[in-house]
């Protein structure tokens, strides 16, 4: 492109001065003062165009410096100043290895994270979560131990009360009916002992009594004696019966 | 750094050069494996994660310490996440859904210091990004339902009439997924960091103008501290974005019926 610019501003160059020839040529009758004047201007003009040129061709030096750098870029792996029309994030150049090391690292990555880390980590989770489970399980056995040796201890206690009771009760029962066949034989023995008194006291009535008919005979005999003579002690002693009887 | 121009810090520039490839005789046409300061930032980011993630398990403790705990932590929080939008099937994508949100946190979070580069601010590596999901979204789609992935488009309890008009609505929303996913990371990162830059630039223009120019730099100053606690907020809001976008649709491969 700058090359053609080039070539195309020397063409310039080139008309103008033909223009000028021209100029001479069309005015032969010209002064040669007004002919140089002319001719200043024209070679002005050429150079004003041939400047115009260079600042297009110094244009097209930026715009080309683009493709140039990216090629460069390419080729060399190096970036230069002059790279900046790009948005960084949107340059492709970049876009190859970026690509390449982002595969080969997340691939890395994923490698470590799935074989190593995340199963290590994983196990270690789980070890922790058997263990309290496992301790969880042992504590929960030995509360149902304790629980079943309280029931036992109760059931012990509950069964030692009753047996107590039994034999409290046994042996109330027990001194009840003794106590009871002492008091019947107590009772029995008494009942004799009355009886046996009653015979007795019966016994010394009736021997009272019957001393009593002897000794009213005998007082008989004694007052009848006394009274009108002797009289036999058989004799009283019918009569007093007589009397007692009477 | 070139002065304050907002833009040159998207700059991809070459550190050194592994050499050319395939190049003809001229030493054109080849590809450079060239090592940028992208691909740095690249390799910082997956170092910083896959670094931090196994020496902090190392221990393996069972009363886990601080680091194993911070580990442990964002390994559980992906883990809810997949599974409460893809369900217990979706936790195939596990690896895939925190490599996501770790790469985008981890480049976001080295994108923050000052003279860093931003890898996320690169339109094709949000893209690249955007369409590995949507590619992972599509094959295991069509492998797992066949056609029945095309239900994804026909929403069921439609009447046929309003169909006509939803479908190409839904496809459409299909197709915008890619661009929406990898446009709303780069523009996020692209954004703040340019503002950011904008806002330093003027402290050191105003400061230039003398002592007034100094007392009137506090403004910008002010302002570049609250941004830079809003891009933090913004880098680590990005990476959530991502990776939960990235579950819905894994959702929408798994079960393609509304």
């Amino acid at each position: 492109m700058a090359e053609q610019d080039l070539t195309s501003s020397s063409i310039l160059i080139a008309q103008a001065q033909t223009d000028t020839g021209n100029s001479e040529a069309q005015q032969p009758g010209n002064a040669a003062g007004t002919n140089d004047a002319v001719e200043e201007q024209v070679v002005q003009e050429a150079n004003d165009a041939a400047q115009g040129i260079t600042v297009v061709v110094e244009g097209s030096e930026v715009v080309a410096a683009d493709p140039a750098v990216e090629l460069h870029a390419e080729t060399q792996g190096a970036y230069t100043e002059q790279e900046k029309s790009v948005f960084p994030p949107f340059d492709s150049s970049t876009f190859g290895p970026q690509l390449f090391w982002l595969a080969l690292t997340f691939g890395v990555l994923y490698l470590l994270m799935s074989k190593i880390a995340l199963p290590r980590i994983g196990e270690i989770l789980e070890v922790r979560r058997d263990r309290i489970e496992g301790d969880l399980a042992e504590a929960e056995r030995l509360r149902q131990k304790t629980d079943q040796a309280i029931e036992a201890f109760e059931a012990e206690l509950a069964e030692a009360r009753a047996k107590s009771h039994g034999i409290a009760d046994e042996t109330r029962a027990k001194i009840k009916s003794e106590m009871d066949a002492k008091r019947r034989d107590v009772e029995a023995d008494l009942a004799k002992q009355v009886a046996t008194a009653e015979a007795r006291i019966l016994k010394t009535k009736t021997d009272a009594l019957a001393n009593v008919d002897q000794i009213a005979a005998e007082t008989a005999v004694a007052v009848v004696g006394k009274l009108a003579g002797k009289v036999s002690i058989k004799d009283a002693r019918v009569a007093v019966s007589d009397v007692v009887k009477g | 750094m070139a002065g304050t121009d907002p833009i040159s810090q998207f700059k991809v520039k070459t550190l050194f050069s592994f050499g050319t490839i395939g190049a003809d005789e001229n030493g054109a046409n080849g590809v450079d494996l060239v090592f940028t300061n992208s691909a740095l930032f690249m390799v910082l980011t997956v170092g910083l994660i896959a670094t931090y993630l196994i020496l902090s398990t190392r221990g393996r403790g069972l009363v886990p310490s601080r680091l194993q705990l911070v580990s442990e932590m964002s390994y559980e929080f992906i883990a809810n996440m997949v599974r409460s939008s893809a369900g217990t099937e979706g936790m195939k994508f596990f690896p895939l859904v925190f490599s996501l949100f770790s790469f985008i946190l981890i480049a976001n979070m080295w994108g923050m210091f000052p003279y860093f580069f931003a890898v996320t601010s690169q339109i094709i590596i949000t893209a690249a990004l955007a369409l590995l999901v949507m590619a992972v979204v599509i094959i295991y789609g069509v492998w797992k339902n066949g056609f029945g992935f095309l239900k994804l488009f026909v929403p069921s309890g439609i009447p046929l009439p309003i169909l006509f008009i939803v479908v190409p609505i839904e496809v459409l929303s299909f197709l915008s997924r890619p661009l929406s996913l990898s446009l709303r990371l780069f523009g996020n990162i692209l954004a703040g960091h340019i503002v950011l830059k904008v806002f330093a630039g003027f402290i050191v223009s105003l400061s230039a103008l003398g002592a007034l120019g100094m007392f009137g730099s506090i403004l910008p100053f002010v302002m570049a501290v609250a941004l830079t606690g809003l891009e933090f907020l913004v880098s680590a809001l990005q990476a959530f974005v991502f990776a939960i976008l990235t579950c819905i649709y894994l959702n929408d491969a798994i079960h393609p019926g509304h």
